[in-house]
């Protein structure tokens, strides 16, 4: 694991603040840090702003967002590039709900990843990658995404992420309506995919996974970072415990206590 | 008797595929219905008449140049036109591709006049004798080049990255920006592709229907061919321009001579009647 100081961030996004569809979903002075190699992740309920802080980097929100604030990937701003030209710069967002191509097969799906190296033709390494790390799909390249499971689905986004070859991953939700077996695999590769050498940052409401799995973590709420600590300083944290991992210490009577809590953050 | 009527009718139905693919193609990427797919059909025919008989550029060449150019004039109608109005709603857009079918009109009028004009043959008018019944040589040319088209259209589509961005960019804009498809660009290539297949399919109606600036108005034949297609199936707008083409001819046989021109619709309501999605069009599907 990387020592935090030593090396450079590879993504530095300063306080960036981020409306979207009429002040619903907003992100309101956000800094986050991903250095080389890291993964990092944002943990936050249920409209919390996480989806939004990922579409804000890779610019697929409105022309206009984010509001103010900067964006720095290897040193170069990008908070006004335009969004095709982001996954040129090597990052790859895994969205959130997969959004496949229904109607191209995994192969076809997969090749979409190699848009940007179109004129590249050393692909078969890259496709080998992707199936040593889901033997699933290689039974299944053939057949239109569409009649997937969702875990498999799954692997063809993140798959398909891995084929631009990014130095930065992009991930939202990947835990969103798997089996937890599924999930552990999932997560599994994740860890691989960081070992070779991406860089993730990982959105996800499943506290519990993305803490054992990251080494850096911020906790959203309502737009805002309320925590930011490594995931070991985390995972000690009563509120992390209480609120997204489920440990109580013997609640008092009543529930009292987390009623205040959950009071004092929101 | 009828295996001639049938004959020409699918040269008919050939090109009438061929102007309805141009309308599939444009309403899968855009959700646009472009009205002007006639009239860039007609400009094929008048592009390809100019370069033969006032450049003498030889027959070929300019078959190939003609898509060419008509993909540069597509090209600059969604740059000036349509782009503008991205974002709007489609109904609106839908009433610019109207107006731009009447300018297209007024304009081929302007440069070529609104004479019927002859266009050169490549084949003889001679037809051949086969046993018992006859065949057009030219028939089997409008034949021949539509499947040579629309093969060449399934290549594109199946096995370039370019032709894989076109459809994946159809079934999902967010992720194929994701993926650094831009969408401008390839609204733009949807237009060029379409303005191509429909000047090949003026080029090749042209020595049938004779040169004139309302050629544009089999569009409005094209139209129900796309419909039962499916309007979203490439094979389903030939499949459905072709059911056209043979139908109204028989149609001109066996019914009052009135029948004929509105044949077309009468077909494309019965389909409709039976399946509402067309022949080869999918409902879709959404998994929650």
């Amino acid at each position: 694991m990387p020592i935090s100081g030593r090396v450079m961030p590879l993504l530095e996004v300063n306080n960036i603040e981020t409306y979207y569809d009429s002040f619903i979903e907003a992100i309101r002075g956000i800094s986050i840090e991903v250095k080389e190699g890291q993964i990092v992740t944002v943990l936050g309920s249920n409209g919390a702003g996480k989806t939004t802080l990922l579409r804000t980097i890779s610019r697929v929100l409105n022309d206009d967002q984010p509001e103010k604030g900067t964006i720095e990937f290897m040193g170069k701003r990008i908070e006004r590039t335009d969004p095709e030209k982001i996954v040129r710069l090597g990052i790859s967002h895994v969205p959130e709900g997969r959004q496949l191509f229904p109607r191209l097969t995994v192969q076809e799906n997969l090749r979409m990843g190699t848009y940007i190296r179109r004129k590249d033709h050393d692909l078969d390494s890259d496709y080998a990658r992707v199936f040593g790390h889901f033997p699933v799909l290689k039974d299944k390249k053939s057949q239109r995404a569409e009649t997937l499971s969702g875990g498999e689905q799954q692997m063809v986004a993140i798959g398909r992420a891995l084929m631009s070859r990014p130095k930065l991953l992009l991930l939202d939700e990947p835990s969103l309506g798997l089996s937890p077996l599924i999930v552990d695999e999932i997560f599994r590769i994740i860890k691989k995919i960081n070992e070779e050498g991406t860089a993730i940052l990982l959105v996800e409401q499943n506290a519990h996974r993305a803490l054992n799995v990251a080494a850096f973590g911020y906790v959203l709420e309502n737009g805002r970072i309320v925590l930011s600590d490594t995931t070991k300083r985390l995972e000690e944290q009563e509120d992390v415990k209480e609120f997204y991992l489920g440990i109580t210490k013997d609640g008092s009577i009543k529930g009292y206590k987390r009623y205040k809590r959950k009071k004092r953050w929101r | 008797m009828i295996i001639q009527q049938i004959i020409s009718g699918l040269a008919l139905g050939c090109v009438y595929g061929l102007i309805a693919i141009g309308f599939v193609l444009i309403f899968k990427t855009t959700a646009v219905i472009n009205f002007a797919q006639g009239e860039i059909m007609m400009l094929g025919a008048f592009v390809a008449f100019t370069l033969i008989t006032i450049f003498n550029v030889p027959f070929v060449l300019a078959f190939l140049l003609t898509p060419i150019i008509c993909g540069g004039i597509g090209i600059l109608l969604e740059r000036v036109l349509i782009r503008p109005l991205v974002g709007e709603p489609v109904v609106s857009i839908i009433i610019v591709t109207i107006g731009m079918s009447i300018t297209l009109r007024a304009f081929a009028g302007m440069i070529w006049s609104y004479d019927t004009l002859a266009f050169p043959l490549l084949f003889s008018e001679e037809t051949i004798r086969i046993s018992s019944f006859v065949i057009a040589p030219v028939d089997i040319s409008i034949i021949l080049v539509t499947l040579g088209l629309v093969i060449l259209l399934f290549l594109f589509f199946k096995f370039t990255t370019l032709g894989i961005s076109l459809q994946s960019l159809a079934q999902n804009p967010l992720a194929s920006l994701l993926m650094g498809v831009s969408v401008k660009q390839g609204y733009s290539m949807t237009w060029a592709i379409s303005a191509m297949v429909g000047a090949v399919a003026g080029m090749i109606i042209a020595p049938i229907t004779f040169l004139s600036v309302n050629m544009g108005f089999l569009g409005l034949k094209a139209f129900p061919a796309a419909v039962i297609g499916g309007f979203n199936s490439i094979p389903g707008a030939l499949v459905g321009g072709v059911i056209i083409g043979i139908s109204e001819n028989l149609a001109g046989i066996y019914l009052p001579p009135w029948v004929k021109d509105i044949f077309a619709y009468i077909v494309m309501m019965a389909v409709l009647m039976i399946r509402p999605e067309g022949i080869f069009g999918t409902h879709e599907q959404k998994k929650v």
